[in-house]
């Protein structure tokens, strides 16, 4: 009685705070400025592939699916409904109607057949042409036979039928992905080599201006097709602005948000101090930092070496190290991935257990290299690493490289063992198969590839296969089971050493309002400019 | 002198071949692969394959390198692997802005450098002297980001002086061309005391106050002007100085020169823009060196060119 009489006085308390939650509703109108320290390099979908240019191609451009905003619950965008066959092979979209570009021609079928056929042709060099490699003819356009997918029909302007040569569950995700965004094909062959610079699309802003070097500006799209939004008129990016001066610079009001994030160096000091709470956004994303081990050389080719790592060390004392911005990693999927299983503990910390596991392994005395990126944090954890592994018995050198050069390095299958901060892995979308192929599977452990890890389990790779063809509606968790049986495998094999799941934050002005999960949204890195707003609009 | 400049012309076109030779070495020693950071992370071997082709990095290395050289002389610098645009554009329009900072370092090294070795030698051995001394030692040796970072965070954040970095007018110039020149400053500060101090040295500054000329006087009009001479000639090599200090000044203040573009293609791998960048900054450095050569006979007689 006792306990129903708190929660009728709690929901009292609810009722009576909502006019006070309703007066910070959203507002049309107001600016936004958002500093990042690189120029971006392209705005274009098909190209663009970083994570400075990722959420504003997502702001300019839009796909057949998107999420829900600062959530990954897949939703029709520029497709107003969709159908999939029994087989799994045909995907057919109905298009939305009245999609304007920003050029004010309407959008339709041909330009999203026109738009997927860039990202596949080599010519267009995509870094993410390789995830349509499902769609009928891509081999074809890929091997430079045609330039046309045959996989995609167009029955009329507001249809889009595309045949798949297997069955992807996957697949709608894809559709979300910056690679497949609608661009006009005669604003692309209009602007050429320029067309990166001069972006046109469909999304919640249009291009306004790009000096180089130095800002970038958007203005809200007035026919964008979703009513209401977005809230801001414009988002103005600065570039060049080191993280350490943009913090100083929010601060003064000059700014509203640290598009790089918080440097480290200056972390503990903004969190330690209370008025700061309502300013940093905390979320989750759908990263996991982890150590590689060559699967294909010794020692690592021995399982009990690489449990042993894994018990050897102390992610907590990591974790630590980089401030709390995470949380300590039992497997190779975050929390946030479907997929994820909470059951799976991992291996724990018991550096007693890895030097019986190594006894037991008799490789005798351990001498190996651990390639690190060299920028902070990733040499201190390292070193931490180091530590923990000397500690039982195995002596790992440092080797702290350029970024390009430990991806080299990996691709070659040359490092023992690589420390992944920095390079890998946040999922390009929120499916456990973006975490398998490239990174766990067989496909990935080539030259070049980015399997560090070189573990080819063809078991599991056919598993994996097999799960990705459960299509329909009532075989989802089935799939996701399956996956995490696979990822459970994965971890018995123990290729990587999981250490932590990053946590974002993100630092922005008192002015702008928005969920913490705009603000850390885990598609729309870093930050959802559409949903945004401006708490002193007019 | 025109067979002089000839020979001069003649020998710089063989430093910038051989900067080209080594740039282009240089990019086939660094131990990682372009075409993995053109194609991304889900890249098949047939699509990095493909794109090994279009770049023409499936062809021998000598063949490369003609190619190159052939685009090179004809004002090509190539096409961007990251921005998928041409380079040549990129980087001209990124110039004025280093340029313009250079200047304001110039001038900042100079009104710091000049009065404050006047100053230095004309109280030799006392504590003015000694302290001007040992700041010029200070600043020569203060890494320039730090100084950077010092000087925004006292005159932008403490005191709002001038803006926390930035690029357009006046007062975003004065804090990156200080970090820029103070370093040249405690430099020339100390050319400039012991050039005085020969200077003060001679007969003629003897005679000039034999004849009651006011220390002031003989010290601007007689000693300034002789001793500014080794000065003069140093500006044209503060060229080259700087093109490494633009590097981090930029990077600080965000300033959108060349300096902020090389740095920002070196993380990327953006083979292209590098070179673009290292070509013009080698022009830039060897002209500076030209009119350097060229101006000192016109300032001291003594020197002849042949």
């Amino acid at each position: 009685m006792k306990k129903l009489l708190i929660s009728a006085v709690a929901a009292l308390a609810l009722l009576a705070a909502a006019p006070l939650a309703m007066a910070d509703a959203p507002k049309q109108g107001g600016q936004a400025t958002v500093t990042f320290n690189n120029d971006l390099t392209t705005l274009d979908p098909q190209v663009g592939y970083d994570w400075q240019n990722w959420s504003v191609i997502k702001s300019i451009f839009d796909g057949l699916m998107d999420y829900k905003p600062g959530t990954t619950e897949l939703v029709p965008d520029l497709a107003e409904s969709y159908t999939v066959s029994d087989d799994g092979l045909t995907y057919t979209f109905k298009l939305r109607d009245g999609v304007k570009f920003h050029n004010g021609r309407t959008m339709t079928s041909a330009n999203v057949k026109y738009s997927f056929e860039r990202a596949v042709n080599p010519a267009t060099q995509s870094p993410g042409g390789g995830y349509f490699g499902m769609i009928a003819g891509y081999d074809d356009v890929v091997g430079g036979k045609a330039t046309t997918l045959s996989g995609i029909e167009t029955p009329d302007d507001k249809t889009v039928i595309f045949k798949l040569t297997r069955p992807d569950a996957t697949f709608l995700h894809l559709m979300a992905i910056n690679f497949g965004y609608v661009v006009p094909k005669e604003e692309v062959e209009k602007a050429g080599a320029d067309w990166g610079k001069k972006p046109v699309g469909t999304g919640a802003f249009k291009f306004v201006e790009w000096v180089p070097g130095q800002s970038i500006k958007l203005e809200r799209n007035k026919d964008y097709f979703r009513a209401g939004v977005p809230y801001l008129d414009g988002v103005t990016f600065e570039f060049g602005q080191d993280p350490t001066v943009a913090v100083l610079r929010l601060k003064k009001g000059e700014i509203d948000i640290v598009g790089d994030g918080i440097p480290p160096a200056q972390f503990a000091e903004l969190m330690a101090d209370p008025a700061n709470k309502p300013l940093i956004a905390e979320g989750d994303q759908l990263h996991t930092g982890y150590v590689t081990m060559n699967v294909t050389q010794p020692p690592f080719d021995n399982v009990k070496v690489r449990q042993a790592v894994n018990m050897a060390i102390n992610k907590d004392r990591i974790v630590r190290l980089i401030n709390n911005r995470g949380v300590p990693a039992s497997q190779a999927l975050p929390p946030a991935m479907p997929g994820y299983n909470p059951d799976n503990k991992g291996y724990g910390y018991d550096p007693e257990g890895a030097k019986k596991l190594l006894a037991e392994a008799g490789v005798g005395e351990i001498n190996t290299e651990l390639y690190v990126m060299n920028v902070d944090p990733n040499p201190r954890i390292a070193q931490a690493i180091q530590q923990d592994l000397a500690a039982v018995g195995i002596k790992a050198e440092i080797r702290s490289l350029a970024q390009a050069e430990v991806i080299a390095a990996g691709g070659a299958g040359k490092a023992p063992m690589i420390w992944s901060g920095g390079m890998a892995w946040i999922a390009d979308f929120p499916d456990p198969a973006n975490f398998y192929y490239g990174i766990l599977g067989c496909a990935g452990a080539v030259e070049g590839g980015w399997n560090w890890s070189r573990y080819c389990n063809k078991a599991l790779d056919e598993r994996a296969t097999k799960a990705d063809a459960m299509v329909k509606d009532n075989q989802k968790d089935a799939r996701i089971t399956e996956w995490k049986a696979i990822f459970d495998d994965v971890l018995k094999d123990a290729p990587w050493a999981p250490i932590f799941n990053e946590k974002r934050f993100t630092y922005h002005s008192e002015r702008l309002g928005g969920d913490a999960t705009l603000f850390t949204d885990p598609i729309h890195i870093p930050v959802n400019y559409d949903y945004i707003y401006a708490r002193d609009a007019q | 002198m025109l067979h002089y400049l000839a020979r001069r012309l003649a020998a710089s076109l063989l430093i910038l071949l051989g900067v080209s030779i080594v740039t282009f070495g240089l990019t086939f020693m660094i131990p990682a692969d372009p075409v993995a950071m053109i194609a991304g992370r889900n890249s098949t071997p047939q699509m990095r394959d493909n794109i090994r082709i279009q770049l023409g990095l499936d062809k021998p290395i000598p063949e490369q390198y003609a190619r190159y050289l052939g685009r090179l002389v004809t004002g090509n610098l190539g096409m961007s692997y990251a921005r998928k645009s041409e380079v040549g554009p990129l980087v001209v329009s990124r110039l004025p802005p280093t340029l313009l900072l250079m200047l304001g370092a110039i001038i900042a090294e100079l009104l710091i450098g000049i009065p404050a070795g006047i100053y230095a030698a004309t109280r030799r051995g006392r504590f003015a002297d000694k302290a001007a001394m040992t700041l010029s030692f200070v600043s020569v040796s203060t890494p320039q980001f730090v100084l950077g970072l010092t000087l925004l965070y006292l005159f932008a954040y403490l005191w709002n002086w001038f803006p926390l970095g930035g690029y357009g007018k006046l007062s975003n110039l004065i804090l990156p061309a200080l970090t820029l020149g103070l370093a040249g400053g405690g430099w020339y500060s100390r050319m400039m005391r012991s050039s005085m101090i020969e200077v003060l040295r001679n007969d003629y500054i003897r005679t000039a106050r034999a004849k009651g000329m006011s220390e002031w006087r003989v010290t601007m009009k007689h000693g300034f002007r002789n001793a500014i001479l080794p000065i003069v000639a140093m500006i044209g090599l503060d060229v080259g100085i700087f093109m490494s200090g633009v590097v981090v000044v930029e990077n600080v203040f965000g300033w959108p020169g060349i300096g902020q573009l090389m740095w920002q293609a070196i993380q990327s791998l953006d083979i292209p823009v590098i070179m673009g960048v290292t070509i013009v900054a080698a022009c830039f450095i060897v002209l500076g060196n030209l009119i350097a050569d060229l101006v000192s006979p016109l300032i001291d007689p003594r020197i002849r060119l042949r």
